[in-house]
């Protein structure tokens, strides 16, 4: 094989490992390190959408404030429910893991339906603060109150579409062989979503409470 | 499109061969074909933002011009600067990234070839969409980074804005899709020995561009969505009077838009340091240098954006630290100038037209760095803001930058996109025209700018002194606009007739010269194998010119004898992009069913193509292709 050690720029090195080193080059599936560089940039979206929220959060026209306004109880359990639905996410890759497409289904079932729940406790919220008056034009704190936690619901809510989509793709004859990097992927962006509601919990909710 | 599928009918057995004629390229996923609908398009966007240009010109050639109204001259300043850079700078950059950097990387495709067609459908769809708005009543109007108050419902009411903040939302999902396409495919798809330090410098400055759009784009899609809801549902972001803050636009707008400027120039860095070394006989001076300045371009290109807002008032704080940082700038810049000239120290140059776009782009890009830095002195900004000069400024590094360096690129890399040389005598006077034209152009905007013409105004009064160069500079554009032309009819005529390229016809260094012009649909009959930095100049120096195969992983995937497993063409791409059109569509037009009916349209689409597994197809590899590669391996 002429593998020549040629002698310019950088010429040995890399060229010289075994092929089969070389073959290996490919250390993570496309999807899944898709799904990361996507996610880095919905970071970046977030980032932005809660640096909106801090910038104009104090403008409240008069209205409602964000320690007037905020039930934590009711939010504290769509919390509670939102991050045990991160854990029905593991326990079906887990069951995946084990080619129990059946147990898989079952969990996915349960994430999707503790996704819905939150989104009904974000629902009740939400019309709580429109009969009081807060609503997305009321002022620059319910404008940018209602874009962030509203994107973040409509995040969950399309999480909610692909969790059910894939279920439904589960009953494919061929599904088990393509199961790893589908419900890897959808766990990663689940988990991910999860991950930012608990930083809008923290500095939205506990800490507007604080003032 | 009649003269592309000239090229889509050149003898290719190596062809997909699902669809034929229209079919075909409305199923594209090859990144190929792709690649030259990015340019074709662009290249159309480009002209029509040249037509606004011109109209502009004609206005400001005399004093009290009456060529256009104010209201309709505010109208073309707006969209040329929204088409110029959204619309034609920067496909024409994902045109030959497209096109050149699964080839350069030795891969077969990108990472996702549907995701890839959906991203230039979506960028056609945003881009007709915002220019549809000439003829549906209201054009955008509050220039092309739209700050408000003057955007907002009270000083902009009619649908302008909208088309301009739907129009951009849905183009820039397209570059976001495109930045994670291409961030996987070179983390992944590098043929076996193409290790990070061997990269091509047009792969390595589309790597850090990649980048630039992922982090610098979500900014952009908040802020849209902000002006978009204040816009259609009322809510208040910037109105002053109830509490909010134009300055967020502003400042949002800049931690997107001075990002965006290097993600205009960054890949033109990598197409001179591309053409330079092939035609100097020398690989590129200082590649570690190059790589190591285009990453702390990228980086430091995040913390300057106070610079377009020196005026608003922030204060000498923080003005200083962002006069610094900018300035800190030029030193990659200068590093990345003094390697191309050291590259051409001492090499055997030959002065193809590609060659001449390269060297008129070093003249022309240090003076728009030159004026940048003028600009990013602070005090001496708060005269030169919203002046002619920083028209001149911006005008030499995207045309004299950009564009001169993506007009390398065409002159080099047309023969592997067509499998036709362009015409180097036309070339000639193409260059030679737009380069003469371009700067009695834009040069007398500096003067123009110290002697206090401010932009964006419709007309002056013949007493302020500024009709001199103001007439020359029109002068300029007639030089310039018949240089265009010329480029035109150059690249018409040689689709249809061109001299039928070799595969290598500048004796390059890169992979993508190692097979035929244009690329068979699978480009490599065989992954090649990579010996070296320039690695077909490895071989043409110590092997025998041609590309050896690498030997296959063990345990990898066979498919037949003689064929090639490849993308599968399909038409969903298209459909989501046109579910995501009519909703904006909806939107600005407040019709409720059509958002219903386009959002759940997408939902079925989405459903439908989400999770399903592209079978793909076999392409029978031509023997040619077989014999372009080296035998031993
Ligand atoms: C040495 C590097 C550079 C420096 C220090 C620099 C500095 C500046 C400054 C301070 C401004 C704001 C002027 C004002 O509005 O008062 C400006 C505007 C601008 N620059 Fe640069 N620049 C540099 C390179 C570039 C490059 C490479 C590009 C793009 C290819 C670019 C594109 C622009 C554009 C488009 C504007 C105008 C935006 C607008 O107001 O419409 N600049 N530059
Ligand atoms: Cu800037």
């Amino acid at each position: 094989m002429p593998m020549a050690s040629v002698t310019e720029r950088g010429l040995v090195g890399a060229s010289d490992r075994p092929v089969a080193e070389l073959g290996a080059q490919e250390p993570m599936d496309n999807s899944v390190l898709g799904l990361w560089v996507w996610l880095s940039a919905e970071a970046l979206f977030f980032a932005s959408l809660i640096g909106v929220y801090f910038l104009l959060h104090t403008d409240t026209n008069h209205g409602l404030t964000p320690q007037t306004a905020f039930d934590l109880p009711l939010t504290f359990v769509g919390t509670i429910i939102l991050l045990s639905s991160s854990m029905t996410m593991a326990l079906g890759y887990n069951q995946m893991r084990r080619g129990n497409v059946v147990g898989l289904r079952r969990w996915l079932v349960a994430t999707a339906f503790l996704g819905l729940a939150f989104l009904a406790f974000q629902a009740k919220e939400f019309t709580g603060f429109y009969s009081r008056g807060l609503t997305l034009s009321s002022s620059p704190f319910g404008s940018s109150f209602f874009t962030l936690t509203g994107f973040h619901g409509l995040h969950v809510l399309f999480g909610v579409f692909w969790l059910l989509s894939l279920l439904a793709y589960t009953y494919k004859p061929t599904f088990m062989q393509e199961a790893k990097t589908k419900v890897q992927v959808l766990g990663l962006y689940w988990h991910f979503v999860d991950v930012v509601w608990v930083v809008i919990f923290t500095f939205v909710y506990l800490m507007g409470k604080v003032g | 499109m009649a003269s592309i599928s000239g090229t889509a009918n050149l003898p290719r057995t190596g062809e997909a061969t699902a669809y034929r004629g229209l079919m075909a390229w409305l199923t594209v996923v090859d990144h190929k074909r792709i690649g030259q609908l990015y340019l074709m398009s662009g290249l159309l966007f480009f002209l029509v933002g040249g037509v606004e240009a011109f109209i502009m010109r004609l206005q400001l050639m005399h004093p009290n011009g009456h060529v256009v109204s104010a209201a309709v001259f505010n109208e073309l300043f707006t969209m040329h600067g929204t088409t110029m850079i959204f619309l034609a700078v920067m496909p024409l950059s994902i045109g030959f990234i497209n096109a050149i950097v699964p080839l350069q990387i030795g891969a077969r495709d990108v990472a996702f070839p549907r995701l890839n067609a959906l991203s230039f459908w979506l960028f056609l769809g945003g881009g007709l969409l915002l220019n549809s708005s000439w003829f549906l009543g209201g054009t955008p109007n509050a220039g092309w980074f739209n700050y408000t108050p003057i955007s907002g419902a009270q000083f902009s009411p009619g649908l302008g804005v909208d088309f301009y903040d739907i129009g951009l939302q849905i183009a820039g999902i397209g570059t976001l899709i495109s930045g994670i396409n291409f961030l996987v495919t070179i983390v992944n798809m590098r043929a076996p020995g193409m290790t990070w330090f061997r990269l091509p410098m047009f792969t390595w400055t589309t790597f850090v561009t990649m980048i630039l759009v992922l982090f610098a784009f979500p900014p952009l899609t908040v802020n849209l969505f902000l002006q978009t809801f204040e816009r259609l549902f009322h809510a208040e972001y910037f109105n002053v009077a109830a509490g909010g803050s134009p300055l967020l636009w502003a400042n949002l707008f800049w931690i997107f838009g001075h990002p965006e400027v290097y993600i205009l120039i960054l890949p033109a860095f990598g197409i001179i340091s591309e053409v330079i070394p092939t035609f100097s006989r020398k690989p590129l001076f200082g590649y570690v240098s190059m790589v190591l300045a285009t990453l702390a371009i990228g980086f430091l290109s995040f913390m300057v954006w106070v610079h377009h807002m020196f005026t608003l008032g922030y204060g000498p704080w923080v003005n200083s630290i962002f006069a610094l940082t900018s300035m800190l700038i030029a030193v990659p810049t200068g590093v990345k100038v003094f390697n191309w000239l050291s590259t051409m120290w001492g090499g055997q140059l030959r002065f193809t037209t590609a060659m001449l776009w390269a060297v008129g782009f070093l003249f022309t890009f240090v003076l728009g760095g030159m004026s940048g830095v003028m600009l990013a002195v602070a005090p001496a900004d708060l005269q030169l803001n919203n002046s002619y000069f920083v028209v001149a400024h911006f005008h030499y590094v995207l045309i004299g930058g950009s564009l001169f360096a993506l007009l390398a690129g065409l002159y080099y890399w047309f023969p592997k996109i067509t499998g036709r040389m362009l015409n180097e005598r036309l070339g000639r006077w193409n260059f030679w025209l737009m380069f003469i034209g371009f700067n009695v152009t834009f040069f007398p905007m500096h003067f123009l700018g110290l002697e206090g013409m401010p932009r964006r105004i419709f007309t002056y009064s013949p007493g302020f002194g500024f009709t001199f160069w103001n007439e020359v500079a029109t002068f300029g554009v007639f030089i310039l606009a018949s240089g265009v032309l010329l480029l035109v009819m150059n690249v018409v005529r040689s689709v249809a007739a061109g001299e039928r390229a070799s595969a290598d016809p500048w004796d390059a260094r890169g992979l993508e010269w190692s097979i035929s012009s244009p690329a068979p649909a699978y480009n490599f009959a065989k992954i090649p194998l990579v010996r070296g930095y320039d690695p077909l100049w490895v071989e043409k120096m110590h092997g025998d010119g041609r590309m050896i195969p690498a030997p296959q992983a063990p345990g990898a995937h066979h498919g037949p004898l003689g064929m090639v497993h490849m993308p599968k063409p399909t038409i969903v791409p298209l459909l989501v992009a046109l579910t995501l059109v009519a909703a904006g569509y909806g939107f600005i037009f407040n019709q409720l069913w059509l958002e219903v009916l386009a959002l759940l349209l997408l939902g079925v689409a989405l459903h439908r193509s989400m999770f399903e597994v592209d079978p793909g197809e076999y392409v029978r590899v031509r023997p040619e292709d077989e014999e372009a590669m080296s035998a031993h391996g």
